[in-house]
């Protein structure tokens, strides 16, 4: 590994543990909780960061996943009444939900467009599905579906075995951190596998992949169930977060939004969505204050505005012009030392 | 044509039609054991079409394809590759934001396992002096390193057959001096076909020809014979 991309890894660390161990003591609970909600929504951008950014997959319809995560956590939970079982269940789905979705359109040999439209419909499928639940036939054990309703209350995150001890607030931050952390240096980490670097390599040139002797379906299937898996985490601690589900999740708008959150942190990266989500996040809650400008204009300007002037993203940008920066000082230290040079020559 | 060993690759009644247009003509190839075969052929005659088909990144639309007896028609280009077979395309095709070390790793780490794999990175770089450029992303290396860096990709994966697509394209006097002298080098071990057009490049092969026109084989023999035939003359050098 490069010594600078070691040192981007050891300062992302330090930033998280500080965030995991030191936002808790300065800010209060209420901040806290809507802390823990961008922590979920980073979970939920990386995901498809790792799909488009690294796989090089665009997938519109990754809400798909997470409403998924949500639903299956939140009715599993009904009908278990503890949290362990559901939580890895909300994994699992949405990860074989993806796999199978994606070996269907790989294997398919279907093109970037179609496959836009594919995730696309999935999701609408989806929407329309649950809204349509409202009915009391729409029973899954104890669990009512609610179609447009949602699903109100269920049993949140309890200390593994123990259903009775159920997290506060506060843990629910840690543990929302913690995957978080985990999700990026696990994505990371297998970046720098042999899986990591064939996925590299279909994204740069997937003909050259395959006459080397790579299944690209079968990578670019593998790339699609990861990021599904994690779509379906985020959406699991999404459902624990509010205790509360509903067809909103698997929107388009939905999508759409998460989408904005890896164009604006920056596509290729696995920080920027993060902070893509992050940033976007705290400026819609902002925008939610007032009364005065239409949020989704707002956010239909900045992402216009990214497109046109910041195309890579805020995190590849920063990264040049901080990289410019760090070379700015040697120009002239070069000159001075040439000038040095040249003066002892005339001497 | 002097016979070499088994045939090891051979299509019958190959066939590849775009619309209206036949780009191979019920083509009938043989390719034995050992072979340095060259394909040419004027721009059109079918012969980088011919190519795709037999890598598999072409569907044909009639006629079949067979690899050691074994008919690989249909399959993807990932099964041929996997089959030991080692293609350099038309044009450099790379990873651009994957360094030249990257490329050769991607190739040996396909069939070696993890404990014999460094050993064999390191020998390939050494081999075709890719050292300095081995830590350089390859998006970044002139044109003739491209083809260097894609030739070794290509060799590192100890493939069986090599199929190179006009692998002297684009380069110096020098570079395309060493490139036929690597060509047969890999020859030594390798069956090999060449498809390219500079027929200055063709005599420096000097090997069997299989010339292409309009689709269809209009001639296979030794170059000399192949270059001194008026028929070739007349539909490839145009006199």
């Amino acid at each position: 590994m490069p010594d600078s991309a070691r040192n981007r890894h050891i300062l992302v660390a330090a930033i998280g543990l500080l965030i995991l161990f030191g936002l808790p003591v300065v800010v209060d609970l209420v901040t806290l909780l809507e802390i823990s909600i961008y922590v979920v929504y980073a979970i939920l951008g990386l995901s498809l960061g790792f799909i488009w950014g690294y796989g090089g997959i665009l997938c519109f319809g990754q809400a798909a996943f997470f409403g998924l995560g949500a639903y299956t956590y939140a009715v599993t939970a009904i009908n278990v009444g503890e949290s362990t079982g559901p939580f890895l269940l909300a994994i699992l789905l949405p990860l074989v939900f993806a796999a199978l979705l994606g070996a269907m359109m790989f294997y398919g040999r279907i093109s970037d467009v179609y496959m836009g439209v594919i995730t696309l419909v999935v999701t609408l499928i989806l929407f329309k599905f649950i809204n349509s639940t409202a009915n009391e036939t729409w029973i899954v054990g104890k669990a009512r579906l609610g179609g447009f309703n949602g699903i109100p209350a269920f049993p949140t995150l309890n200390v593994p075995g123990d259903p009775g001890a159920l997290l506060d607030p506060e843990q629910f931050f840690y543990v929302a951190m913690v995957f978080l952390l985990l999700v990026y240096f696990g994505l990371h980490w297998l970046m720098t596998t042999r899986f990591g670097r064939v996925v590299v390599a279909i994204r740069e040139n997937e003909v050259r992949a395959e006459l080397l002797g790579y299944d690209i379906r079968l990578y670019k299937t593998a790339v699609f169930a990861i990021g599904g898996g994690i779509g379906g985490l985020a959406g699991a601690l999404f459902a624990n977060w509010g205790n509360f589900v509903s067809p909103g999740l698997f929107s388009l708008a939905q999508s759409a939004t998460i989408i904005i959150w890896v164009i604006v942190g920056g596509l290729g990266t696995m920080i920027g969505p993060v902070v893509g989500a992050v940033l976007i996040q705290y400026i819609t809650t902002l925008l939610g204050q007032q009364g005065v400008i239409n949020n989704a204009f707002v956010l239909g300007g900045i992402l216009v505005l990214f497109v046109l002037l910041l195309p890579k993203g805020l995190m590849p940008t920063l990264g040049q012009l901080l990289t410019r920066l760090r070379r700015a000082p040697r120009r002239p230290a070069r000159r001075s030392a040439e000038q040095a040079e040249g003066g002892r020559d005339g001497h | 044509m002097a016979t070499k060993g088994a045939v090891v690759l051979e299509t019958r009644s190959l066939t590849m039609r775009f619309g209206g247009v036949v780009a191979v003509d019920n083509v009938d190839f043989e390719l034995r054991e050992g072979e340095l075969r060259c394909l040419i052929g004027p721009n059109g005659a079918g012969k980088s079409t011919f190519f795709k088909c037999l890598t598999g990144q072409l569907l044909p639309t009639a006629g079949d394809v067979l690899i050691q007896d074994r008919s690989m028609l249909g399959e993807p280009p990932c099964r041929i590759a996997a089959a030991g077979i080692g293609v350099k395309t038309q044009t450099p095709s790379l990873f651009n934001g994957l360094t030249a070390r990257e490329h050769i790793a991607l190739a040996v780490e396909r069939h070696h396992g993890r404990d014999t794999a460094a050993a064999r990175i390191d020998e390939v770089i050494d081999r075709f002096n890719l050292g300095d450029l081995g830590r350089r992303l390859v998006g970044e290396l002139a044109h003739g390193q491209r083809q260097r860096v894609e030739i070794a990709m290509v060799v590192a994966a100890d493939p069986w057959l090599v199929l190179l697509d006009e692998p002297a394209a684009g380069m110096t006097h020098e570079e395309v001096d060493r490139m036929v002298a690597l060509i047969h080098e890999i020859n030594r071990n390798a069956t090999m076909i060449i498809v390219e057009h500079d027929m200055q490049f063709i005599r420096m092969i000097g090997d069997q020809v299989t010339v292409f026109h309009q689709g269809a084989i209009l001639i296979e023999d030794h170059v000399e014979v192949v270059l001194s035939d008026a028929r070739v003359r007349e539909v490839y050098l145009g006199a």
